[in-house]
Protein backbone atom coordinates (compact mmCIF):
# COMPACT_ATOMS: atom_id res chain seq x y z
CA UNK A 1 0.00 0.00 0.00
CA UNK A 2 3.11 2.27 -0.16
CA UNK A 3 2.19 3.66 -3.61
CA UNK A 4 -0.37 5.91 -2.21
CA UNK A 5 2.59 7.78 0.01
CA UNK A 6 4.75 7.49 -2.68
CA UNK A 7 2.90 9.98 -4.63
CA UNK A 8 3.36 12.66 -1.67
CA UNK A 9 7.21 12.85 -0.91
CA UNK A 10 6.73 16.04 0.24
CA UNK A 11 8.98 16.25 2.65
CA UNK A 12 6.80 16.68 5.54
CA UNK A 13 4.47 13.74 4.72
CA UNK A 14 7.79 11.67 4.28
CA UNK A 15 8.89 12.76 7.60
CA UNK A 16 5.72 11.38 9.53
CA UNK A 17 5.78 8.33 7.01
CA UNK A 18 8.73 7.22 8.26
CA UNK A 19 7.80 8.29 11.73
CA UNK A 20 4.53 6.05 11.79
CA UNK A 21 6.43 3.35 10.58
CA UNK A 22 9.07 3.34 13.48
CA UNK A 23 6.59 3.56 16.61
CA UNK A 24 4.41 0.42 14.85
CA UNK A 25 3.98 -2.62 12.77
CA UNK A 26 3.62 -2.50 9.53
CA UNK A 27 0.01 -2.92 8.96
CA UNK A 28 -1.00 -0.54 11.85
CA UNK A 29 1.59 1.95 9.93
CA UNK A 30 -0.22 1.32 6.71
CA UNK A 31 -4.06 1.72 8.27
CA UNK A 32 -2.59 4.87 10.08
CA UNK A 33 -1.92 6.53 6.87
CA UNK A 34 -4.56 5.17 4.81
CA UNK A 35 -7.02 7.09 8.07
CA UNK A 36 -4.78 10.53 7.86
CA UNK A 37 -4.98 11.17 4.08
CA UNK A 38 -8.64 10.39 4.53
CA UNK A 39 -8.73 13.44 6.78
CA UNK A 40 -6.55 15.30 4.58
CA UNK A 41 -9.06 14.87 1.51
CA UNK A 42 -12.04 15.34 3.82
CA UNK A 43 -10.90 18.99 5.21
CA UNK A 44 -9.97 19.95 2.30
CA UNK A 45 -13.27 18.85 0.22
CA UNK A 46 -15.31 20.74 3.29
CA UNK A 47 -13.06 23.59 3.46
CA UNK A 48 -13.51 24.07 -0.85
CA UNK A 49 -17.00 23.35 -0.68
CA UNK A 50 -17.72 25.79 2.20
CA UNK A 51 -15.73 28.44 0.37
CA UNK A 52 -16.73 27.60 -3.35
CA UNK A 53 -20.58 27.98 -1.63
CA UNK A 54 -18.80 31.64 -0.32
CA UNK A 55 -17.51 32.50 -3.49
CA UNK A 56 -20.69 31.45 -5.61
CA UNK A 57 -22.51 33.62 -3.43
CA UNK A 58 -20.17 36.96 -3.87
CA UNK A 59 -19.63 36.86 -7.17
CA UNK A 60 -23.21 36.40 -7.84
CA UNK A 61 -23.54 39.22 -5.46
CA UNK A 62 -20.86 41.03 -8.02
CA UNK A 63 -22.61 40.19 -11.47
CA UNK A 64 -25.81 41.52 -9.68
CA UNK A 65 -24.54 44.85 -8.37
CA UNK A 66 -25.13 44.16 -5.25
CA UNK A 67 -23.08 43.24 -1.86
CA UNK A 68 -23.28 39.78 -0.67
CA UNK A 69 -22.24 38.26 2.35
CA UNK A 70 -20.15 40.76 4.43
CA UNK A 71 -21.52 40.42 7.64
CA UNK A 72 -19.45 37.58 9.60
CA UNK A 73 -16.18 37.62 9.59
CA UNK A 74 -14.09 40.06 7.62
CA UNK A 75 -15.59 40.24 4.27
CA UNK A 76 -18.21 38.07 5.38
CA UNK A 77 -15.84 35.00 4.86
CA UNK A 78 -17.07 33.09 7.69
CA UNK A 79 -20.60 33.53 6.44
CA UNK A 80 -20.85 29.52 5.07
CA UNK A 81 -19.41 28.02 8.41
CA UNK A 82 -22.04 29.62 10.02
CA UNK A 83 -24.36 28.78 7.59
CA UNK A 84 -23.32 25.01 8.16
CA UNK A 85 -22.96 25.44 11.91
CA UNK A 86 -27.21 26.54 11.56
CA UNK A 87 -27.36 23.46 9.21
CA UNK A 88 -25.84 20.70 11.52
CA UNK A 89 -28.11 22.15 13.90
CA UNK A 90 -31.09 22.06 12.13
CA UNK A 91 -33.52 18.59 12.91
CA UNK A 92 -33.21 15.30 10.35
CA UNK A 93 -36.98 15.49 9.23
CA UNK A 94 -38.73 13.30 7.08
CA UNK A 95 -41.47 12.25 5.23
CA UNK A 96 -44.47 9.89 5.77
CA UNK A 97 -43.94 6.31 4.71
CA UNK A 98 -40.34 6.72 2.84
CA UNK A 99 -38.07 4.29 1.45
CA UNK A 100 -35.96 5.08 5.26
CA UNK A 101 -32.80 3.20 4.03
CA UNK A 102 -32.65 4.22 0.72
CA UNK A 103 -33.44 7.96 2.02
CA UNK A 104 -30.27 8.02 3.97
CA UNK A 105 -28.18 6.32 1.89
CA UNK A 106 -28.61 8.54 -1.34
CA UNK A 107 -26.69 12.13 0.39
CA UNK A 108 -23.64 9.92 1.16
CA UNK A 109 -24.16 7.71 -2.44
CA UNK A 110 -23.64 11.46 -3.43
CA UNK A 111 -21.30 12.99 -1.56
CA UNK A 112 -18.82 10.49 -1.42
CA UNK A 113 -18.64 9.76 -5.51
CA UNK A 114 -17.40 13.29 -5.67
CA UNK A 115 -15.02 12.62 -2.71
CA UNK A 116 -13.71 9.32 -4.21
CA UNK A 117 -13.28 11.22 -7.96
CA UNK A 118 -11.01 14.20 -6.05
CA UNK A 119 -8.55 11.80 -4.66
CA UNK A 120 -7.31 11.20 -8.69
CA UNK A 121 -5.98 14.29 -9.61
CA UNK A 122 -2.73 15.30 -9.73
CA UNK A 123 -3.17 18.65 -7.58
CA UNK A 124 0.60 18.65 -8.02
CA UNK A 125 3.64 16.63 -8.98
CA UNK A 126 3.87 14.96 -5.25
CA UNK A 127 0.13 15.82 -4.21
CA UNK A 128 -1.92 12.41 -6.04
CA UNK A 129 -3.91 10.67 -3.45
CA UNK A 130 -4.13 7.74 -6.27
CA UNK A 131 -2.33 7.47 -9.20
CA UNK A 132 -3.95 4.57 -11.44
CA UNK A 133 -3.16 4.23 -14.83
CA UNK A 134 -6.82 4.46 -15.87
CA UNK A 135 -7.10 7.57 -13.97
CA UNK A 136 -9.75 8.97 -16.66
CA UNK A 137 -11.78 6.14 -16.93
CA UNK A 138 -11.89 5.93 -13.18
CA UNK A 139 -13.36 9.47 -13.58
CA UNK A 140 -15.91 8.45 -15.88
CA UNK A 141 -17.19 6.14 -13.45
CA UNK A 142 -17.42 7.63 -10.74
CA UNK A 143 -19.05 10.49 -11.88
CA UNK A 144 -21.88 8.15 -13.31
CA UNK A 145 -22.27 7.25 -9.94
CA UNK A 146 -23.46 10.70 -8.41
CA UNK A 147 -26.61 10.53 -10.31
CA UNK A 148 -27.67 7.29 -8.68
CA UNK A 149 -27.46 9.40 -5.39
CA UNK A 150 -29.79 11.70 -7.15
CA UNK A 151 -32.27 9.32 -8.25
CA UNK A 152 -32.33 7.34 -4.99
CA UNK A 153 -33.03 10.44 -3.43
CA UNK A 154 -36.30 11.27 -5.37
CA UNK A 155 -37.26 7.88 -5.78
CA UNK A 156 -37.21 7.15 -1.70
CA UNK A 157 -38.76 10.42 -0.61
CA UNK A 158 -42.41 9.56 -1.75
CA UNK A 159 -43.35 13.21 -3.16
CA UNK A 160 -43.76 13.20 -6.76
CA UNK A 161 -42.10 16.30 -7.71
CA UNK A 162 -38.90 15.33 -5.91
CA UNK A 163 -39.21 11.99 -8.03
CA UNK A 164 -39.79 14.36 -11.58
CA UNK A 165 -36.65 16.27 -10.27
CA UNK A 166 -35.08 13.08 -10.17
CA UNK A 167 -36.25 12.10 -13.13
CA UNK A 168 -35.05 14.89 -14.96
CA UNK A 169 -31.88 14.81 -13.42
CA UNK A 170 -31.55 11.23 -15.05
CA UNK A 171 -32.50 12.55 -18.24
CA UNK A 172 -29.91 15.13 -17.93
CA UNK A 173 -27.44 13.76 -16.60
CA UNK A 174 -27.39 10.60 -18.67
CA UNK A 175 -27.68 12.90 -21.85
CA UNK A 176 -24.37 14.60 -20.93
CA UNK A 177 -22.30 12.08 -20.49
CA UNK A 178 -21.76 11.08 -23.60
CA UNK A 179 -20.61 14.60 -24.77
CA UNK A 180 -18.36 15.02 -21.31
CA UNK A 181 -16.91 11.31 -22.57
CA UNK A 182 -16.47 12.16 -26.17
CA UNK A 183 -14.68 15.60 -25.66
CA UNK A 184 -12.78 13.92 -22.75
CA UNK A 185 -12.10 11.05 -25.29
CA UNK A 186 -11.05 13.36 -27.95
CA UNK A 187 -8.08 14.61 -25.28
CA UNK A 188 -7.11 11.01 -24.76
CA UNK A 189 -6.46 10.28 -27.79
CA UNK A 190 -4.56 12.84 -28.28
CA UNK A 191 -2.25 12.08 -25.32
CA UNK A 192 -2.66 8.58 -25.67
CA UNK A 193 -2.71 7.56 -21.90
CA UNK A 194 -5.35 7.15 -19.72
CA UNK A 195 -3.23 8.03 -16.53
CA UNK A 196 -3.63 11.92 -15.30
CA UNK A 197 0.19 12.07 -14.23
CA UNK A 198 1.50 10.91 -17.81
CA UNK A 199 -1.10 13.78 -19.53
CA UNK A 200 0.43 16.10 -17.29
CA UNK A 201 4.04 14.87 -18.40
CA UNK A 202 3.54 15.00 -22.00
CA UNK A 203 2.10 18.81 -21.60
CA UNK A 204 5.78 19.84 -19.21
CA UNK A 205 7.38 18.83 -22.90
CA UNK A 206 4.85 19.92 -25.72
CA UNK A 207 2.52 22.70 -24.11
CA UNK A 208 -0.51 22.74 -22.65
CA UNK A 209 -2.70 20.59 -24.55
CA UNK A 210 -5.25 23.13 -25.66
CA UNK A 211 -1.73 24.28 -27.65
CA UNK A 212 -0.77 21.17 -28.55
CA UNK A 213 -4.45 20.18 -30.57
CA UNK A 214 -5.15 23.87 -31.36
CA UNK A 215 -8.48 23.80 -33.45
CA UNK A 216 -10.11 20.24 -32.18
CA UNK A 217 -8.69 20.87 -28.76
CA UNK A 218 -10.61 24.29 -28.60
CA UNK A 219 -13.66 22.82 -29.50
CA UNK A 220 -13.42 20.21 -27.42
CA UNK A 221 -12.40 22.45 -24.60
CA UNK A 222 -16.32 24.28 -25.67
CA UNK A 223 -17.71 21.34 -25.85
CA UNK A 224 -16.53 19.94 -22.21
CA UNK A 225 -17.55 23.30 -20.38
CA UNK A 226 -21.03 23.00 -21.45
CA UNK A 227 -21.66 19.47 -20.84
CA UNK A 228 -19.68 19.94 -17.86
CA UNK A 229 -21.79 22.74 -16.59
CA UNK A 230 -25.07 20.31 -17.02
CA UNK A 231 -23.10 17.60 -15.55
CA UNK A 232 -22.79 19.16 -12.39
CA UNK A 233 -26.59 20.23 -12.31
CA UNK A 234 -25.64 24.07 -12.48
CA UNK A 235 -27.93 27.10 -14.36
CA UNK A 236 -27.90 27.16 -17.25
CA UNK A 237 -28.87 23.42 -16.58
CA UNK A 238 -30.87 23.26 -13.65
CA UNK A 239 -33.27 21.78 -14.67
CA UNK A 240 -32.86 19.37 -11.60
CA UNK A 241 -33.99 20.85 -8.93
CA UNK A 242 -35.84 24.29 -11.10
CA UNK A 243 -37.12 26.11 -8.14
CA UNK A 244 -40.11 27.85 -9.79
CA UNK A 245 -41.57 24.59 -10.83
CA UNK A 246 -40.64 21.57 -8.55
CA UNK A 247 -39.58 23.69 -5.58
CA UNK A 248 -35.50 22.76 -5.52
CA UNK A 249 -36.29 19.16 -6.80
CA UNK A 250 -34.92 15.96 -5.86
CA UNK A 251 -33.68 17.45 -2.39
CA UNK A 252 -36.69 18.92 -1.51
CA UNK A 253 -37.57 16.36 1.45
CA UNK A 254 -34.35 16.42 3.03
CA UNK A 255 -33.59 18.75 5.99
CA UNK A 256 -30.55 19.95 7.60
CA UNK A 257 -27.41 18.00 7.60
CA UNK A 258 -28.58 15.54 4.95
CA UNK A 259 -29.65 18.73 2.37
CA UNK A 260 -26.14 20.67 2.99
CA UNK A 261 -24.17 17.05 1.64
CA UNK A 262 -26.72 17.37 -1.66
CA UNK A 263 -25.70 21.64 -1.63
CA UNK A 264 -21.70 20.92 -0.91
CA UNK A 265 -21.40 17.65 -3.56
CA UNK A 266 -22.65 20.20 -6.01
CA UNK A 267 -20.17 22.38 -5.24
CA UNK A 268 -17.74 19.85 -5.47
CA UNK A 269 -18.54 18.44 -8.59
CA UNK A 270 -17.87 21.95 -10.21
CA UNK A 271 -14.58 21.77 -8.57
CA UNK A 272 -14.33 18.36 -10.01
CA UNK A 273 -15.38 19.77 -13.58
CA UNK A 274 -12.78 22.38 -13.50
CA UNK A 275 -10.14 19.93 -12.42
CA UNK A 276 -10.76 17.82 -15.29
CA UNK A 277 -10.41 20.81 -17.82
CA UNK A 278 -7.24 22.00 -15.90
CA UNK A 279 -5.94 18.51 -15.96
CA UNK A 280 -6.88 17.82 -19.79
CA UNK A 281 -6.67 21.65 -21.29
CA UNK A 282 -4.45 23.46 -19.14
CA UNK A 283 -1.75 21.62 -17.71
CA UNK A 284 -2.46 20.78 -14.50
CA UNK A 285 -0.01 22.00 -11.91
CA UNK A 286 2.27 23.07 -14.75
CA UNK A 287 3.48 26.91 -14.72
CA UNK A 288 2.39 28.84 -17.76
CA UNK A 289 5.98 29.27 -19.78
CA UNK A 290 7.24 27.41 -17.25
CA UNK A 291 7.89 30.12 -15.04
CA UNK A 292 8.33 28.52 -11.29
CA UNK A 293 9.90 25.37 -13.38
CA UNK A 294 13.31 25.92 -11.54
CA UNK A 295 11.98 27.11 -8.12
CA UNK A 296 11.74 24.28 -6.02
CA UNK A 297 10.04 25.40 -2.97
CA UNK A 298 7.86 27.16 -4.95
CA UNK A 299 3.96 25.39 -4.35
CA UNK A 300 2.74 23.91 -7.75
CA UNK A 301 -0.91 23.05 -6.24
CA UNK A 302 -1.04 27.09 -6.48
CA UNK A 303 -0.68 26.72 -10.29
CA UNK A 304 -3.66 24.53 -10.18
CA UNK A 305 -5.87 26.19 -8.17
CA UNK A 306 -5.81 29.58 -10.26
CA UNK A 307 -6.46 27.82 -13.01
CA UNK A 308 -9.21 25.74 -11.33
CA UNK A 309 -10.33 29.24 -9.98
CA UNK A 310 -10.41 31.00 -13.19
CA UNK A 311 -12.97 28.01 -14.78
CA UNK A 312 -15.25 27.89 -11.44
CA UNK A 313 -15.45 31.47 -12.30
CA UNK A 314 -16.04 31.00 -16.00
CA UNK A 315 -19.31 28.42 -15.02
CA UNK A 316 -20.31 31.05 -12.29
CA UNK A 317 -20.31 33.72 -14.91
CA UNK A 318 -22.86 31.22 -17.30
CA UNK A 319 -25.02 30.86 -13.98
CA UNK A 320 -25.52 34.57 -13.49
CA UNK A 321 -25.67 35.02 -17.27
CA UNK A 322 -27.40 32.72 -18.97
CA UNK A 323 -31.59 31.72 -18.03
CA UNK A 324 -32.43 28.06 -17.32
CA UNK A 325 -33.57 26.19 -20.45
CA UNK A 326 -36.29 24.43 -21.22
CA UNK A 327 -35.89 20.51 -21.17
CA UNK A 328 -37.17 20.34 -24.87
CA UNK A 329 -34.21 22.66 -25.51
CA UNK A 330 -31.78 20.91 -23.50
CA UNK A 331 -31.93 17.77 -25.42
CA UNK A 332 -31.70 20.10 -28.67
CA UNK A 333 -29.05 21.16 -27.47
CA UNK A 334 -27.63 17.80 -26.90
CA UNK A 335 -27.94 15.24 -29.35
CA UNK A 336 -28.59 18.41 -32.05
CA UNK A 337 -25.53 20.20 -31.26
CA UNK A 338 -23.13 18.98 -29.33
CA UNK A 339 -23.17 14.92 -30.07
CA UNK A 340 -22.90 15.73 -33.89
CA UNK A 341 -20.30 18.50 -33.29
CA UNK A 342 -18.48 16.08 -30.83
CA UNK A 343 -18.14 12.97 -33.28
CA UNK A 344 -16.71 15.32 -35.96
CA UNK A 345 -14.48 16.58 -33.82
CA UNK A 346 -13.04 13.40 -32.76
CA UNK A 347 -12.47 12.58 -36.33
CA UNK A 348 -10.84 15.89 -37.16
CA UNK A 349 -8.63 15.18 -33.93
CA UNK A 350 -7.65 11.93 -35.46
CA UNK A 351 -6.75 13.53 -38.87
CA UNK A 352 -4.43 15.97 -36.62
CA UNK A 353 -2.70 13.68 -35.12
CA UNK A 354 -2.26 11.18 -38.41
CA UNK A 355 -1.11 13.99 -40.65
CA UNK A 356 1.08 15.29 -37.33
CA UNK A 357 -0.63 18.68 -37.16
CA UNK A 358 -0.03 18.57 -33.51
CA UNK A 359 2.22 21.89 -32.06
CA UNK B 1 -27.58 25.65 -43.39
CA UNK B 2 -29.92 27.04 -40.85
CA UNK B 3 -28.30 24.57 -38.60
CA UNK B 4 -24.67 26.47 -38.18
CA UNK B 5 -26.11 30.07 -38.68
CA UNK B 6 -27.95 28.95 -35.45
CA UNK B 7 -24.50 28.14 -33.84
CA UNK B 8 -23.02 31.03 -34.91
CA UNK B 9 -26.21 33.10 -33.27
CA UNK B 10 -26.54 31.21 -30.32
CA UNK B 11 -22.90 32.05 -29.61
CA UNK B 12 -22.81 35.44 -30.05
CA UNK B 13 -26.17 36.07 -28.09
CA UNK B 14 -24.35 34.34 -25.35
CA UNK B 15 -21.22 36.10 -25.86
CA UNK B 16 -23.48 39.41 -25.42
CA UNK B 17 -25.07 38.22 -22.09
CA UNK B 18 -21.51 37.42 -21.07
CA UNK B 19 -20.14 40.94 -21.68
CA UNK B 20 -22.99 42.71 -20.13
CA UNK B 21 -22.65 40.91 -16.77
CA UNK B 22 -19.09 41.25 -17.20
CA UNK B 23 -19.64 44.44 -17.02
CA UNK B 24 -21.82 44.73 -13.90
CA UNK B 25 -18.74 42.61 -12.13
CA UNK B 26 -15.96 44.98 -12.67
CA UNK B 27 -18.67 48.06 -11.72
CA UNK B 28 -19.51 46.25 -9.04
CA UNK B 29 -17.27 47.23 -6.53
CA UNK B 30 -17.53 50.96 -7.23
CA UNK B 31 -21.61 51.04 -6.31
CA UNK B 32 -23.57 48.75 -5.59
CA UNK B 33 -27.82 49.18 -5.74
CA UNK B 34 -28.09 46.91 -2.29
CA UNK B 35 -27.98 48.81 0.95
CA UNK B 36 -26.60 47.95 4.40
CA UNK B 37 -29.66 48.31 5.88
CA UNK B 38 -29.78 48.55 9.45
CA UNK B 39 -26.57 50.69 9.23
CA UNK B 40 -27.59 53.14 7.26
CA UNK B 41 -30.95 53.64 9.22
CA UNK B 42 -29.81 57.42 9.66
CA UNK B 43 -29.33 58.06 6.14
CA UNK B 44 -31.40 55.49 4.99
CA UNK B 45 -33.45 57.12 1.65
CA UNK B 46 -36.42 55.23 0.65
CA UNK B 47 -37.53 55.88 -3.11
CA UNK B 48 -41.11 57.29 -3.43
CA UNK B 49 -42.57 54.35 -5.51
CA UNK B 50 -42.02 51.86 -2.28
CA UNK B 51 -45.43 50.42 -0.53
CA UNK B 52 -44.91 50.29 3.20
CA UNK B 53 -48.36 50.71 4.69
CA UNK B 54 -51.58 52.10 3.81
CA UNK B 55 -52.13 55.56 5.51
CA UNK B 56 -54.28 58.11 6.45
CA UNK B 57 -52.54 61.80 6.26
CA UNK B 58 -54.26 64.37 8.55
CA UNK B 59 -53.82 68.21 8.22
CA UNK B 60 -53.01 70.13 10.70
CA UNK B 61 -56.53 70.71 11.98
CA UNK B 62 -56.82 66.96 13.08
CA UNK B 63 -59.22 66.67 9.51
CA UNK B 64 -59.02 63.91 7.11
CA UNK B 65 -60.07 63.26 3.62
CA UNK B 66 -62.21 60.21 4.02
CA UNK B 67 -66.26 60.35 3.75
CA UNK B 68 -66.64 56.52 4.33
CA UNK B 69 -67.86 56.27 1.24
CA UNK B 70 -66.24 52.29 1.48
CA UNK B 71 -64.68 52.01 -1.96
CA UNK B 72 -61.30 50.76 -0.41
CA UNK B 73 -63.33 48.17 1.47
CA UNK B 74 -64.84 46.85 -1.18
CA UNK B 75 -61.53 47.02 -3.58
CA UNK B 76 -59.78 45.08 -1.22
CA UNK B 77 -59.22 41.61 -2.24
CA UNK B 78 -58.10 40.41 1.18
CA UNK B 79 -60.36 42.11 3.26
CA UNK B 80 -58.03 44.03 4.95
CA UNK B 81 -59.75 46.94 5.54
CA UNK B 82 -62.81 47.30 7.59
CA UNK B 83 -64.62 50.47 8.11
CA UNK B 84 -67.06 51.16 10.82
CA UNK B 85 -69.28 53.91 9.83
CA UNK B 86 -71.76 56.07 11.60
CA UNK B 87 -74.66 58.79 10.63
CA UNK B 88 -74.37 62.01 12.27
CA UNK B 89 -75.52 65.18 12.26
CA UNK B 90 -74.14 67.95 9.58
CA UNK B 91 -74.20 70.99 11.81
CA UNK B 92 -74.15 73.37 8.77
CA UNK B 93 -77.60 71.54 6.82
CA UNK B 94 -79.07 69.81 9.82
CA UNK B 95 -79.33 66.41 7.69
CA UNK B 96 -77.46 63.56 8.96
CA UNK B 97 -74.58 62.26 6.78
CA UNK B 98 -72.46 59.01 6.48
CA UNK B 99 -69.16 59.34 8.50
CA UNK B 100 -66.67 57.09 9.63
CA UNK B 101 -66.06 55.92 13.45
CA UNK B 102 -62.78 53.48 12.94
CA UNK B 103 -61.11 52.99 9.45
CA UNK B 104 -59.20 49.59 10.42
CA UNK B 105 -56.93 48.17 8.59
CA UNK B 106 -55.05 44.50 9.04
CA UNK B 107 -51.30 45.75 8.09
CA UNK B 108 -50.61 41.89 8.27
CA UNK B 109 -53.08 41.04 5.99
CA UNK B 110 -52.23 43.50 3.43
CA UNK B 111 -50.54 42.15 -0.07
CA UNK B 112 -49.66 45.87 -0.61
CA UNK B 113 -51.65 45.96 -3.90
CA UNK B 114 -52.50 49.30 -3.96
CA UNK B 115 -55.95 48.42 -5.16
CA UNK B 116 -57.77 50.60 -2.05
CA UNK B 117 -55.66 53.71 -2.93
CA UNK B 118 -56.60 53.34 -6.38
CA UNK B 119 -60.05 53.42 -5.76
CA UNK B 120 -60.39 55.92 -2.98
CA UNK B 121 -62.18 58.80 -5.00
CA UNK B 122 -61.12 61.16 -2.13
CA UNK B 123 -57.49 60.30 -2.39
CA UNK B 124 -57.62 59.97 1.66
CA UNK B 125 -55.59 56.99 2.07
CA UNK B 126 -51.87 56.99 0.40
CA UNK B 127 -48.72 55.51 0.45
CA UNK B 128 -46.24 55.57 3.84
CA UNK B 129 -42.28 54.74 3.70
CA UNK B 130 -42.24 52.72 6.97
CA UNK B 131 -40.80 49.41 6.57
CA UNK B 132 -39.96 48.02 10.01
CA UNK B 133 -42.89 46.22 10.42
CA UNK B 134 -42.14 43.15 13.16
CA UNK B 135 -43.79 43.28 16.01
CA UNK B 136 -44.45 40.61 18.98
CA UNK B 137 -47.76 40.58 18.58
CA UNK B 138 -49.93 40.97 15.77
CA UNK B 139 -52.51 42.64 16.88
CA UNK B 140 -50.65 45.06 16.68
CA UNK B 141 -50.43 44.97 12.76
CA UNK B 142 -54.34 46.05 13.33
CA UNK B 143 -54.05 49.56 12.92
CA UNK B 144 -56.52 52.15 13.17
CA UNK B 145 -55.87 54.69 10.55
CA UNK B 146 -58.15 58.16 11.28
CA UNK B 147 -56.40 59.88 14.81
CA UNK B 148 -58.90 59.90 17.45
CA UNK B 149 -60.82 63.04 17.06
CA UNK B 150 -60.52 63.66 13.67
CA UNK B 151 -63.42 64.83 11.61
CA UNK B 152 -63.42 64.70 7.61
CA UNK B 153 -62.58 67.97 5.95
CA UNK B 154 -65.32 70.31 5.35
CA UNK B 155 -66.69 70.48 1.65
CA UNK B 156 -64.40 66.74 0.12
CA UNK B 157 -67.88 65.21 0.03
CA UNK B 158 -69.66 65.68 -3.19
S1 LIG C 1 -53.09 47.53 -0.53
FE1 LIG C 1 -54.40 45.93 -1.37
S2 LIG C 1 -54.38 44.34 0.19
FE2 LIG C 1 -53.63 46.19 1.18
S3 LIG C 1 -55.42 47.10 2.09
FE3 LIG C 1 -55.19 48.03 0.07
S4 LIG C 1 -56.46 46.80 -1.28
FE4 LIG C 1 -56.17 45.63 0.61
S1 LIG D 1 -60.51 55.82 2.51
FE1 LIG D 1 -61.32 56.58 0.57
S2 LIG D 1 -62.33 54.80 -0.32
FE2 LIG D 1 -62.00 54.30 1.82
S3 LIG D 1 -63.89 54.87 2.81
FE3 LIG D 1 -62.53 56.64 2.97
S4 LIG D 1 -63.02 57.87 1.20
FE4 LIG D 1 -63.92 55.88 0.83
Amino acid sequence: MNFLMMNIPLNITKTIHDWIFSIMPEMAANITEWVLIAIVYLALFAVAGLYLVLLERKVAAWFQLRLGPNRVGPWGLFQTMADALKLVSKELTSNDRIDKFLYNLAPYFVIVTSLMAMAVFPYSKQFQGFDINIGIFFLFAISSIGVIGILVAGWSSNNKFSLIGAMRSGLQTISYELSVGLSILTMVLLTGTLQLSEIVEIQRTGGWLILQGHIPAIIAFMIFMIAGTAETNRAPFDLVEAESELGAGFHTEYSGMKFAYFFLAEFINMFIIASIAVVLFFGAWLSPFGITEGITWFPEVIWFLIKVLIIIFLMMWFRWTFPRLRVDQLLTLEWKYLLPLNLVNLLIMAIVIWLNWTI
Amino acid sequence: MSYFSDIYNGIKTLLTGMSVTGGYFIRARKGSLTQQYPDNRETLKMFDRFRGEVVMPHDKNNEHYCTGCQSCEIACPNGSIEIIWDRAVDPETGKKKKKIDKHIYHLSMCTMCGLCIEACPTDAIVWAQNYENSVYDRAALTKVLNQPGSVVKAGIED
